[in-house]
Protein backbone atom coordinates (compact mmCIF):
# COMPACT_ATOMS: atom_id res chain seq x y z
CA UNK A 1 0.00 0.00 0.00
CA UNK A 2 2.46 2.66 -1.14
CA UNK A 3 -0.35 4.97 -2.34
CA UNK A 4 -3.04 5.97 0.10
CA UNK A 5 -5.78 8.43 0.89
CA UNK A 6 -6.06 8.91 4.65
CA UNK A 7 -8.76 10.44 6.81
CA UNK A 8 -6.36 10.32 9.78
CA UNK A 9 -3.22 12.42 10.35
CA UNK A 10 -0.30 11.11 8.26
CA UNK A 11 2.56 9.37 10.03
CA UNK A 12 5.46 10.83 8.04
CA UNK A 13 8.00 8.21 9.11
CA UNK A 14 5.77 5.36 7.96
CA UNK A 15 5.64 6.85 4.45
CA UNK A 16 9.44 7.17 4.41
CA UNK A 17 9.86 3.61 5.64
CA UNK A 18 8.01 2.28 2.58
CA UNK A 19 10.75 3.46 0.20
CA UNK A 20 13.77 2.27 2.17
CA UNK A 21 15.87 0.01 -0.07
CA UNK A 22 19.45 -1.20 -0.03
CA UNK A 23 20.06 0.23 -3.52
CA UNK A 24 19.14 3.77 -2.44
CA UNK A 25 21.66 6.50 -1.81
CA UNK A 26 18.99 9.10 -1.12
CA UNK A 27 15.45 9.51 0.11
CA UNK A 28 13.69 12.82 -0.45
CA UNK A 29 10.54 13.63 1.49
CA UNK A 30 8.05 16.30 0.50
CA UNK A 31 5.59 17.42 3.17
CA UNK A 32 2.75 19.61 1.94
CA UNK A 33 1.23 21.72 4.73
CA UNK A 34 -1.77 24.01 5.07
CA UNK A 35 -0.69 27.64 4.60
CA UNK A 36 -2.42 30.44 6.44
CA UNK A 37 -2.04 33.25 3.89
CA UNK A 38 -2.74 32.96 0.16
CA UNK A 39 -2.41 36.24 -1.75
CA UNK A 40 -2.85 38.05 1.55
CA UNK A 41 -6.12 36.28 2.38
CA UNK A 42 -6.31 34.46 5.70
CA UNK A 43 -7.40 30.83 5.62
CA UNK A 44 -9.10 29.50 8.76
CA UNK A 45 -9.08 25.82 7.71
CA UNK A 46 -9.44 23.57 4.66
CA UNK A 47 -11.64 20.65 3.76
CA UNK A 48 -10.07 18.11 1.37
CA UNK A 49 -12.40 15.81 -0.56
CA UNK A 50 -11.27 12.95 -2.81
CA UNK A 51 -12.77 10.57 -5.32
CA UNK A 52 -10.92 8.03 -3.26
CA UNK A 53 -10.85 4.91 -5.46
CA UNK A 54 -9.76 6.88 -8.52
CA UNK A 55 -7.34 9.02 -6.51
CA UNK A 56 -5.49 5.91 -5.34
CA UNK A 57 -5.28 4.66 -8.94
CA UNK A 58 -3.90 8.01 -10.11
CA UNK A 59 -1.31 8.06 -7.30
CA UNK A 60 -0.27 4.57 -8.42
CA UNK A 61 -0.01 5.87 -11.98
CA UNK A 62 2.34 8.63 -10.80
CA UNK A 63 4.44 5.97 -9.09
CA UNK A 64 4.60 3.99 -12.33
CA UNK A 65 5.56 7.09 -14.33
CA UNK A 66 8.38 7.84 -11.89
CA UNK A 67 9.75 4.29 -12.05
CA UNK A 68 9.79 4.54 -15.85
CA UNK A 69 11.65 7.85 -15.83
CA UNK A 70 14.04 7.32 -12.94
CA UNK A 71 15.77 3.96 -12.73
CA UNK A 72 15.61 2.21 -9.41
CA UNK A 73 13.14 4.66 -7.84
CA UNK A 74 10.73 3.65 -5.10
CA UNK A 75 7.77 5.91 -4.36
CA UNK A 76 5.20 6.26 -1.59
CA UNK A 77 2.49 8.92 -1.37
CA UNK A 78 -0.21 9.52 1.25
CA UNK A 79 -2.75 12.33 0.86
CA UNK A 80 -5.01 13.43 3.67
CA UNK A 81 -8.74 14.19 3.39
CA UNK A 82 -11.22 15.86 5.72
CA UNK A 83 -10.80 19.04 7.81
CA UNK A 84 -7.26 20.35 8.13
CA UNK A 85 -6.09 23.27 10.22
CA UNK A 86 -3.24 25.66 9.47
CA UNK A 87 0.16 23.85 9.56
CA UNK A 88 -1.48 20.40 9.28
CA UNK A 89 0.15 17.95 6.86
CA UNK A 90 -1.92 17.47 3.70
CA UNK A 91 0.40 15.24 1.68
CA UNK A 92 3.62 13.30 2.16
CA UNK A 93 5.70 12.06 -0.78
CA UNK A 94 8.78 9.89 -0.26
CA UNK A 95 11.08 8.91 -3.13
CA UNK A 96 14.24 6.84 -2.89
CA UNK A 97 16.77 6.46 -5.72
CA UNK A 98 20.38 5.34 -6.05
CA UNK A 99 21.58 8.96 -6.49
CA UNK A 100 20.33 12.17 -4.87
CA UNK A 101 19.63 14.27 -7.97
CA UNK A 102 17.05 11.77 -9.16
CA UNK A 103 15.37 11.65 -5.77
CA UNK A 104 14.86 15.44 -5.80
CA UNK A 105 13.65 15.54 -9.39
CA UNK A 106 11.29 12.60 -9.08
CA UNK A 107 9.78 13.98 -5.89
CA UNK A 108 9.10 17.34 -7.56
CA UNK A 109 7.52 15.50 -10.47
CA UNK A 110 5.18 13.66 -8.10
CA UNK A 111 3.74 16.79 -6.45
CA UNK A 112 3.27 18.55 -9.80
CA UNK A 113 1.44 15.50 -11.21
CA UNK A 114 -0.77 15.32 -8.11
CA UNK A 115 -1.89 18.86 -8.89
CA UNK A 116 -2.81 17.76 -12.43
CA UNK A 117 -4.37 14.33 -12.41
CA UNK A 118 -5.37 13.20 -8.92
CA UNK A 119 -9.06 13.82 -8.13
CA UNK A 120 -8.70 15.66 -4.83
CA UNK A 121 -10.22 19.06 -4.11
CA UNK A 122 -9.82 21.56 -1.32
CA UNK A 123 -12.42 23.91 0.02
CA UNK A 124 -10.93 27.03 1.57
CA UNK A 125 -12.73 28.51 4.54
CA UNK A 126 -12.03 32.17 5.25
CA UNK A 127 -13.42 34.60 7.81
CA UNK A 128 -15.87 35.90 5.21
CA UNK A 129 -16.78 32.79 3.24
CA UNK A 130 -15.77 29.55 1.63
CA UNK A 131 -14.96 28.30 -1.86
CA UNK A 132 -13.90 25.16 -3.67
CA UNK A 133 -10.49 25.79 -5.20
CA UNK A 134 -9.68 24.50 -8.64
CA UNK A 135 -7.32 25.18 -11.44
CA UNK A 136 -4.23 25.72 -9.30
CA UNK A 137 -2.03 25.37 -12.34
CA UNK A 138 -4.05 27.98 -14.23
CA UNK A 139 -4.63 25.57 -17.09
CA UNK A 140 -8.37 25.77 -17.34
CA UNK A 141 -9.06 23.05 -19.86
CA UNK A 142 -7.18 20.02 -21.03
CA UNK A 143 -7.57 19.95 -24.85
CA UNK A 144 -7.27 16.20 -25.04
CA UNK A 145 -9.74 15.68 -22.23
CA UNK A 146 -7.04 14.77 -19.76
CA UNK A 147 -3.72 16.18 -18.63
CA UNK A 148 -0.70 15.14 -20.66
CA UNK A 149 2.75 14.44 -19.29
CA UNK A 150 4.08 17.37 -21.34
CA UNK A 151 1.78 19.76 -19.48
CA UNK A 152 4.03 19.41 -16.46
CA UNK A 153 6.67 21.93 -17.40
CA UNK A 154 4.39 24.55 -18.89
CA UNK B 1 -28.29 2.10 -15.68
CA UNK B 2 -25.42 4.41 -14.87
CA UNK B 3 -24.14 5.98 -11.68
CA UNK B 4 -23.17 9.61 -12.22
CA UNK B 5 -20.93 11.11 -9.54
CA UNK B 6 -20.27 14.74 -8.64
CA UNK B 7 -17.48 16.33 -6.64
CA UNK B 8 -16.53 19.66 -5.06
CA UNK B 9 -18.69 22.60 -6.23
CA UNK B 10 -20.67 20.32 -8.58
CA UNK B 11 -21.79 18.21 -5.60
CA UNK B 12 -22.87 21.35 -3.74
CA UNK B 13 -24.86 22.49 -6.77
CA UNK B 14 -26.55 19.15 -7.48
CA UNK B 15 -27.16 18.49 -3.78
CA UNK B 16 -26.27 14.81 -4.19
CA UNK B 17 -23.06 12.80 -4.32
CA UNK B 18 -24.46 10.81 -7.22
CA UNK B 19 -27.57 10.25 -9.30
CA UNK B 20 -28.69 7.20 -11.29
CA UNK B 21 -29.72 7.60 -14.91
CA UNK B 22 -29.85 5.40 -17.99
CA UNK B 23 -27.46 7.24 -20.30
CA UNK B 24 -25.93 4.27 -22.13
CA UNK B 25 -25.30 5.04 -25.79
CA UNK B 26 -24.78 8.74 -25.11
CA UNK B 27 -21.42 10.44 -25.38
CA UNK B 28 -19.85 12.33 -22.49
CA UNK B 29 -20.57 15.57 -24.37
CA UNK B 30 -24.26 14.65 -24.66
CA UNK B 31 -24.44 13.75 -20.98
CA UNK B 32 -22.76 17.03 -20.04
CA UNK B 33 -25.45 18.91 -21.96
CA UNK B 34 -28.25 16.97 -20.23
CA UNK B 35 -26.77 17.68 -16.79
CA UNK B 36 -26.19 21.34 -17.61
CA UNK B 37 -29.89 21.63 -18.42
CA UNK B 38 -31.14 19.57 -15.48
CA UNK B 39 -28.95 21.05 -12.74
CA UNK B 40 -27.75 24.35 -14.19
CA UNK B 41 -24.13 23.18 -14.13
CA UNK B 42 -21.21 24.61 -16.09
CA UNK B 43 -19.23 21.61 -17.33
CA UNK B 44 -17.00 23.22 -19.99
CA UNK B 45 -13.76 22.96 -18.04
CA UNK B 46 -14.80 19.83 -16.16
CA UNK B 47 -13.18 16.52 -17.02
CA UNK B 48 -15.10 13.28 -17.00
CA UNK B 49 -13.99 9.87 -15.83
CA UNK B 50 -15.58 6.61 -16.89
CA UNK B 51 -14.96 3.75 -14.48
CA UNK B 52 -12.18 5.77 -12.77
CA UNK B 53 -10.24 6.60 -15.94
CA UNK B 54 -10.25 10.01 -17.67
CA UNK B 55 -12.52 10.01 -20.71
CA UNK B 56 -12.83 12.32 -23.71
CA UNK B 57 -16.04 14.14 -24.69
CA UNK B 58 -16.46 11.68 -27.58
CA UNK B 59 -16.42 8.54 -25.43
CA UNK B 60 -19.68 6.56 -25.58
CA UNK B 61 -21.11 5.48 -22.24
CA UNK B 62 -21.95 1.78 -21.86
CA UNK B 63 -24.62 0.24 -19.65
CA UNK B 64 -23.29 -0.12 -16.11
CA UNK B 65 -20.51 2.45 -16.53
CA UNK B 66 -19.86 4.81 -13.63
CA UNK B 67 -19.35 8.36 -14.84
CA UNK B 68 -17.72 10.95 -12.60
CA UNK B 69 -17.35 14.65 -13.25
CA UNK B 70 -13.98 15.93 -12.12
CA UNK B 71 -13.62 19.71 -11.71
CA UNK B 72 -10.07 21.07 -11.96
CA UNK B 73 -8.28 19.37 -9.09
CA UNK B 74 -6.64 21.15 -6.14
CA UNK B 75 -4.87 18.51 -4.10
CA UNK B 76 -1.32 18.65 -2.83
Amino acid sequence: MNFEISKEPIDIQSVIDKVVQREAGAITTFIGTVRELTHGKKTLYLIYEAYESMAVKKLEQIGTEIKERWNGAEVAITHRTGKLDITDVAVVIAVSTPHRADAYEANRYAIERIKEIVPIWKKEHWEDGEEWIGNQLETVAYPKGKPEAEDLNE
Amino acid sequence: MNKIMFFAHLRDRVGEESVTRDVSGKTIAELKQLLEEEFGLMLDSVMAAVNEEFASDEEVIQNGDTVAFIPPVSGG
